[in-house]
């Protein structure tokens, strides 16, 4: 376990420190062409600037803005037991030394992220449609995968490589639009000004910059969107290793995956490496490569999964990996040096009817309810009414018995 | 003639600072890997105590449906409160893989009992009594890997002989007693 967390340290500081390097070349290059050969320092400086204050507000409370752009609410037990129970057992089987806090994003597609600065300070957020399909044993593998990536400090390092990128984009984005405008008027009065030989030397710095500011947020994405990739397989595999039971994650992956809802609603291509799986729907990149995608294709991740029948340990996710990929391993090698003996455990009983599908799905919408404050009353014919937050009386009568009742106010 | 003599010093301080530091270093690990396996430790007792509360309000709630299964409510009940009056790990082990049998077979009973299991009380005690099951397997199963982690140290070279002069001894594993919960449970269609 340790060794998988300083292997990724490691190379989230590798990563980072390119992508740093990206944006502060970008940066000289931009500033020469503006500013003139004295001119690259000074745009170091702003770039390192821009750098300096989104990571400074991410580190505070970039959890915090992520989990309100993605509209998530927080919830307590009441609201849904069988979340917090199934978050508690993983924090516990991570030995986790605070429970990650829980919201859910009112949205039927399916899908789950984790985020926050470090193990003590995280938080887990499913949406409604996830409470919605799955069953204890599938509702555990995903959450245990997030709890993963907690463990792992992944989110720390998707926060801190999301702004970079961002601000990377920022700057690329404002110096182009920057050039197009000036080139529309007003750009030969700058141009004359620095004499013949000046001017050429402008021009050429002038393509190598147009040339960075679009090479360099595709560098930086790739390289993300790269290690991104790697670190789902991982959470995979520690979802595995915490539950002993590969088979609820890689069901709850094929529900996601064959699931009809329309895309998530509030998500964006920052943030969208974070998710369990990746929210956007397959009809935007049908064609684009493997390279381009934050997330490994599902079906591998779920054949890996099955793949795992003899034990959970990293060493057999390791091997399952390279069975079904042909590809050397995904795991550090450093984490394969601890032998462990870890069996896998049978599903827990509960019967997946589709009459319980059913109910549950009408449970979610109890749910959404109560996170919006909805009133939950029931009247003594059995009627359950739900009063909704707006409205002011402290009476109503029961549609269906006629009788008055009283509203609880807290 | 200046510089042999800083080397010497170099040897005779440097040497033996290092040396402690390393000690220093291995000793720290081995308070951290022991904490965490007595953490563990109390993560199990949390959840057996809540497993014990919980007792009543299923076996109350559970009551007026099942008026001819008196004798799985009294298996329960008894277990729960040998369990709570065990002294020993050893003995708190065998009671609780008792409870536990006897828990399971009461769900088993539930399947009986239609009504009972569309009741929206005994759902959310089922569902709790559910989370706390897990809970205790989970808290185990984590405190068998801190104990695997604190072992290997405290038997590899060179941790073992820091281990061995501040005495810290190996733990021991959390093993269910019971051997019912190993076995493969059988079907019979008789």
């Amino acid at each position: 376990m340790w060794e998988l967390i300083r292997a990724n340290k490691r190379n989230s500081i590798v990563l980072m420190v390119i992508m740093a390097s990206v944006l502060l070349v970008l940066g000289f290059v931009i500033g020469m062409v503006f500013f003139g050969q004295e001119g690259g320092f000074f745009g170091l400086m702003i770039a390192t600037t821009i750098w300096l204050v989104l990571t400074l507000i991410s580190f505070s409370s970039g959890d915090q803005i992520l989990l309100s752009a993605s509209r998530a609410q927080p919830i307590t037990h009441e609201v849904h037991p069988q979340l917090f129970n199934v978050v508690e057992e993983m924090k516990i089987a991570a030995g986790l030394p605070a429970m990650p806090k829980i919201y859910i994003i009112n949205d039927p597609a399916p899908n789950a992220f984790a985020t926050g600065r470090n193990p003590q300070n995280a938080s887990v957020a499913v949406t409604a449609g996830l409470l919605a399909r799955l069953n204890r044993d599938e509702l555990q593998g995903v959450i245990a995968h997030e709890i993963s990536h907690i463990v792992h400090r992944d989110i720390l390092f998707v926060t801190l490589a999301g702004i970079m990128l961002g601000s990377i984009v920022l700057l690329s984005q404002v110096f182009l639009r920057g050039m197009f405008y000036s080139s529309m008027g007003g750009s030969r009065r700058r141009y004359s000004s620095g004499g013949k030989g000046g001017g050429q030397a402008q021009i050429v710095m002038l393509v190598i910059a147009i040339i960075a500011a679009i090479l360099a947020p595709i560098m930086a994405q790739l390289l993300y969107f790269a290690l991104s990739r790697r670190r789902e397989y991982l959470a995979d595999a520690g979802a595995a290793r915490l539950t002993r039971y590969p088979e609820g994650l890689a069901s709850a992956l094929e529900k996601i995956a064959g699931d009809p809802s329309p895309q998530l609603a509030t998500v964006n291509k920052v943030t969208a490496p974070m998710y369990i799986v990746n929210p956007f729907k397959k009809a935007k990149q049908i064609k684009l490569s493997n390279l381009t995608s934050t997330h490994p294709p599902i079906s591998e991740r779920i054949k890996i999964l099955r793949n795992l029948s003899q034990g959970a340990s990293f060493n057999e996710y390791s091997d399952a990996y390279a069975n079904v990929t042909h590809k050397k391993t995904i795991v550090p090698v450093a984490a394969l040096s601890t032998k462990e003996d870890v069996p896998l455990r049978q599903a827990s009983a509960e019967a997946g009817s589709e009459e319980r599908l059913d109910k549950q799905m009408r449970q979610v919408g109890d749910i959404i309810r109560r996170v919006n404050q909805f009133i939950f009353l029931t009247c003594a014919c059995g009627l359950k009414l739900k009063i909704p937050p707006n409205y002011k009386s402290n009476k109503i009568n029961c549609p269906r018995c006629n009788k008055s009742l009283d509203i609880p106010r807290k | 003639m200046g510089t042999s003599i800083l080397i010497v010093f170099l040897i005779l301080v440097g040497i033996p600072l290092l040396l402690i530091l390393f000690v220093i270093g291995i000793y720290n690990a081995l308070v951290r890997l022991r904490n965490q396996v007595d953490n563990a430790w109390s993560q199990i007792d949390v959840q057996l105590k809540r497993r014990h509360d919980l007792i009543p309000n299923l076996v109350e709630t559970a009551k007026g449906y099942m008026k001819h299964e008196r004798g799985t409510f009294e298996a329960i009940t008894q277990a729960r409160s040998q369990a709570m009056g065990a002294k020993t790990v050893s003995e708190a082990a065998k009671a609780e893989g008792a409870l536990g049998e006897a828990l399971s077979k009461f769900m088993l009973v539930v399947e009986n009992y239609p009504d009972l299991k569309a009741n929206q009380n005994f759902l959310a005690v089922q569902e709790e009594l559910t989370g706390t099951e897990n809970k205790i397997a989970f808290a185990r199963q984590s405190y068998n890997d801190q104990v695997l982690f604190f072992n290997n140290k405290i038997q590899m070279f060179p941790s073992n002989i820091i281990a061995g002069m501040f005495g810290f001894t190996k733990r021991d594993f959390f093993e269910i007693e019971v051997a019912a919960e190993r076995e493969v449970p059988k079907v019979s269609f008789s």
